[in-house]
């Protein structure tokens, strides 16, 4: 493959990527936790039954 | 480093703001579509008025987050086809270096800039145009009546039944020269125009792979976790990466990927697909505005180009959620 970029080894640009995925997963758990707490009294107010119905 | 994590506090709050819930619009296109985060956050970033390089390289870093988070949850949901992705990862790897290759070949020809527009828009009204037809039922044969193949992958898969062949997610039996030839074009087409290919890819796998359309979202993903991570390293390694950026928007994505993620186990295939083809379709109009206004040198034309794109983003993440409170309805109304 003529011409095809391949990286180098950069520690730093290594870290900035490392933290990138890093906030990716923190995003991800913490967002996650946050959808088990309001999911359900959300998909509850869409179906616009009260709590005690269910 | 360390420096540039501190400096996003020191961001300017409307601008954190701004990209915060600019994030969230894109995450849920991203996450619903599997495509969608770079045609719409360089432009917004050139308009800002960062430099080429940081709008290319920071736009691409924040893909690569969203891609992450919104593969994680396709993944929870079964919707990733890991040996599919890694086929398709393959040898759309070897499409995009001829797809560069023939960009030089042109740019010697001095009509690089030309051709790449032109076929740019016609191959997003015209992917856009088709799939909404194909969902609204336009065409009379949308899927066969027993929610198997598209007409179209039916039509490859008989033709093309080389071995060796592999099951898919969705118990699709296929080739894995048509995923070789699909990854392949779909490749060459990414490398020719630039740009990450979600919008080519996505209906590729539906309609000549076969995949179930969150199958083909899922893959899509997974495919531009390592195009979008390997994109982001080669631009940080020249400085390209701004974390002031990328922090803020993926905040805001991560919920979006999140929500759109999830938004495709619950609104129908012919839904994501109107959607999808709508969204394409607003590309193309806007991505011609500005094209037109590039080579007039109009720059409210440019500026028109952006905002009808961001305007159409926000109307279809909009509709999106529209479309599941609906169904959540709808389905309780049956239940």
């Amino acid at each position: 493959m003529v011409g095809l970029s391949v990286p180098t080894w950069d520690p730093q640009t290594a870290l900035l990527i490392g933290i990138i995925l890093a906030e990716a997963v923190v995003l991800y758990v913490g967002y996650g936790l946050i959808e088990r707490v309001v999911g359900p009294p959300l998909v509850r107010a869409i179906r616009g039954r009260r709590r005690h119905v269910e | 480093m360390w420096s540039d994590l501190l400096a996003v506090t020191a961001t300017d709050p409307g601008l954190l703001v701004l990209f915060v819930g600019f994030g969230l619009v894109v995450g849920i296109l991203f996450g619903f579509f599997g495509m969608g985060g770079s045609f719409l956050v360089t432009p917004a970033l050139l308009m800002l008025g960062y430099p080429a390089r940081v709008a290319v390289g920071s736009g691409m870093a924040f893909v690569f987050g969203t891609a992450v988070i919104a593969t994680l949850k396709h993944s929870d949901l079964g919707q990733v086809d890991y040996r599919l992705g890694v086929l398709m990862i393959a040898g759309t790897t070897v499409g995009i270096e001829l797809g560069r290759a023939s960009v030089l070949y042109l740019e010697t020809l001095g009509l690089a800039a030309g051709i790449i527009s032109v076929v740019y828009v016609l191959l997003l009204g015209a992917i856009g145009v088709l799939v909404t037809r194909d969902a609204r039922g336009g065409s009379g044969r949308a899927l066969a009546a027993d929610g198997g193949l598209p007409p179209a992958a039916v039509w490859i898969h008989t033709h093309l039944n080389l071995p060796p062949r592999i099951r898919l997610r969705g118990d699709v039996h296929v080739s894995v020269w048509i995923i070789t030839v699909v990854a392949l074009s779909t490749g060459v087409l990414s490398g020719f125009l630039g740009v990450g290919g979600g919008f080519i890819r996505m209906p590729a796998m539906i309609y000549a792979i076969g995949v179930p359309v969150p199958v083909a979202v899922g893959t899509d993903l997974f495919e531009i976790v390592f195009s979008g991570g390997i994109g982001s390293y080669l631009y940080g390694q020249s400085g390209g990466v701004d974390l002031t950026i990328v922090v803020p928007l993926l905040l805001g994505s991560a919920l979006g990927a999140r929500i759109g993620s999830a938004a495709t186990a619950i609104v129908d295939a012919e839904g994501i697909k109107i959607y999808f083809g709508l969204m394409l379709i607003a590309g193309a109009v806007a991505v011609a505005v500005g094209e037109v206004g590039g080579v007039l040198g109009v720059t409210a034309l440019e500026q028109l180009g952006l905002v009808l794109v961001i305007g159409a983003a926000v109307a279809v993440a909009a509709g999106i959620l529209g479309q599941v409170v609906l169904t959540i309805r709808r389905r309780d109304r049956a239940d």
